[in-house]
């Protein structure tokens, strides 16, 4: 079987906390169960978020202002945390903004 | 020179005002002269004539354009969104228009804020876009109010008149959380806009069955993860177009035309410019204000529940002991001392005093740049070495990791109180306060 293959998403200012670059392709290696974004979201912090966790997680989720959108849905559309990842899936974590 | 453009500017704003009176006059005495239409039941001649590139829209008519004449709008921040959807709103021909602003117009507003202009700087952010709007349209009602949004103003704002759309152009937490609350306590649909840097965002919350702010956001974010676009920046045309999609929305919600972005949040990007349009939850049954028992029956304390205070401007700190504190114009007297600015290396370019060395506070905060700082700090021949940046805020927090990361070293880091702001304002006001 081979690595499962998305695209992880960042703006709104969240692409900052990495290397401000908006789309990473990413390959995530086969594991025993199926990759929900619970887990994703702790691949992320090991792999691709260098300081400053805190400015991107809070306790097991992402931190309150952030909005995370699976294939331009809301997440609290497929269960949040446990949303079961597909091959090219198309993951965005966008901050919001509250300037005017 | 100086004296001759001081009085020049105050000539002018007389004659501006007296202009303003008579505008205003002649505007009252043809609407009187124009009256009756015998050849339309709702619209005046001019009326017709003006809105017409509307009205013959199958989707809009003479009743949409009646049920705009008919509504009541509020804006809450005349700003880089307020300015564009009060201009579309007014020409459209919406029949009051409240405008809700507590600040003053300033030079570093105007390649945003395109309602205001260079004879404006210093004046009323909701009287100086009042006199434009009025020229642009007098059929309309347009009510300036000159005061700081919380709780208690907006209730009784809202208790005078009922607004059928609350357009949200503010620009910080607290008020977006206010401005929700009040809408779904009084039933009202809440066009919210938002931009930063390359991009903007804008939703439509508390209609047609959809989510409110809180039923997206229950949690406010923490206030170190906020940026405004005075620390941020931002582009003109990015606030530009969401108040102008901003004002679309309204003109929907008020001729009840479908196709609303409720339940939908637009996240545009302007680096690549892009639309991308997100399916949002509905509204959730347990939300703390629209919920099916909601715990939030009135307003509340917003700066409290949010932490972090109802405007944009910068909080200053004093973290430093007394004598670690200097007054700007003693490095106008330093000959031998190093002067490092912490400002960010953007910035730097922007604009800088003579003979300063740039650090930014962030290269501080790592460790591959320490070397390269400590080379510097060893070439001082003094033992005061001068922090500086724009307000005197980050330098306290520079300092901080200066004497943290540089103990071993025999300097004394002293912090340049109300940095380059003090600089214009005390020594010099041909440096640019940004």
């Amino acid at each position: 079987m081979s690595n499962l293959e998305i695209t992880i998403e960042f703006g709104g200012g969240a692409e900052l906390l990495f290397d401000n670059k908006k789309a990473h392709n990413v390959s995530l290696p086969i594991k025993n169960k199926q990759w929900i974004i619970g887990d994703l979201l702790l691949w992320i912090k090991e792999n691709l978020l260098k300081d400053r966790p805190e400015l991107f997680l809070q306790d097991d989720s992402v931190r309150p202002g952030i909005l995370v959108l699976v294939n331009d849905a809301d997440w609290e559309l497929m269960d949040t945390v446990n949303y079961v990842i597909q091959p090219k899936d198309k993951i965005l974590f966008i901050s919001t903004l509250h300037g005017g | 020179m100086t004296s001759q453009i001081e009085t020049l500017k105050l000539e002018i704003i007389d004659l501006k005002s007296q202009l303003l009176q008579k505008e205003l006059l002649l505007s009252q005495l043809q609407e009187k002269n124009e009256g009756f239409n015998k050849y339309s039941e709702s619209l005046s001649t001019g009326e017709v004539v003006r809105y017409s590139r509307q009205i013959i829209m199958p989707s809009f008519t003479v009743d949409g354009q009646k049920s705009l004449k008919n509504s009541k709008l509020l804006i809450v921040g005349v700003g880089g969104l307020g300015c564009p959807a009060a201009l579309y709103l007014a020409a459209a021909g919406i029949g009051h228009i409240t405008l809700l602003d507590y600040d003053e117009v300033e030079l570093s507003n105007l390649h945003r804020q395109i309602l205001h202009n260079e004879f404006d700087v210093r004046s009323n952010k909701v009287d100086s876009a009042f006199k434009k709007l009025k020229r642009i349209n007098r059929h309309i009602t347009v009510e300036p109010i000159n005061i700081h949004v919380n709780s208690s103003s907006i209730t009784e704002i809202i208790s005078k008149t009922k607004y059928n759309v609350v357009i949200d152009g503010s620009d910080n937490v607290a008020t977006r959380y206010l401005l929700n609350d009040v809408c779904v306590l009084n039933k009202i649909p809440l066009v919210s806009g938002s931009a930063l840097q390359m991009e903007g965002q804008l939703t439509v919350y508390n209609y047609n069955g959809g989510p409110c702010y809180r039923c997206l956001f229950p949690v406010p974010p923490p206030a170190y993860t906020v940026t405004n676009c005075g620390d941020g920046g931002v582009l003109g045309p990015i606030p530009g177009t969401i108040g102008v999609l901003q004002a679309l929305e309204a003109i929907k919600i008020l001729t009840k035309t479908p196709g609303v972005l409720c339940g939908r949040l637009l996240l545009f990007d302007g680096s690549n410019t892009t639309f991308r349009n997100i399916k949002l939850r509905p509204r959730n049954k347990s939300c703390a204000v629209c919920g099916d028992s909601p715990t939030v029956t009135s307003l509340i304390d917003y700066e409290q529940f949010c932490g972090a205070s109802a405007h944009d401007n910068v909080i200053n700190i004093d973290i430093l002991k007394t004598n670690q504190n200097t007054d700007i114009k003693s490095i106008v007297n330093a000959k031998n001392n190093i002067i490092i600015d912490v400002r960010p290396k953007i910035e730097y370019q922007m604009c800088r005093l003579p003979n300063t060395t740039n650090i930014p506070l962030n290269d501080l905060k790592k460790e591959k740049h320490l070397d390269k700082v400590k080379d510097i700090l060893e070439t001082s021949k003094e033992t005061d070495v001068f922090v500086l940046c724009r307000r005197g805020n980050d330098s306290q927090r520079a300092i901080v990791l200066f004497k943290e990361k540089f103990s071993s070293l025999p300097i004394n880091f002293i912090n340049v109180s109300g940095g380059l702001h003090s600089y214009s304002k005390h020594v010099d006001p041909s440096f640019p306060a940004y």
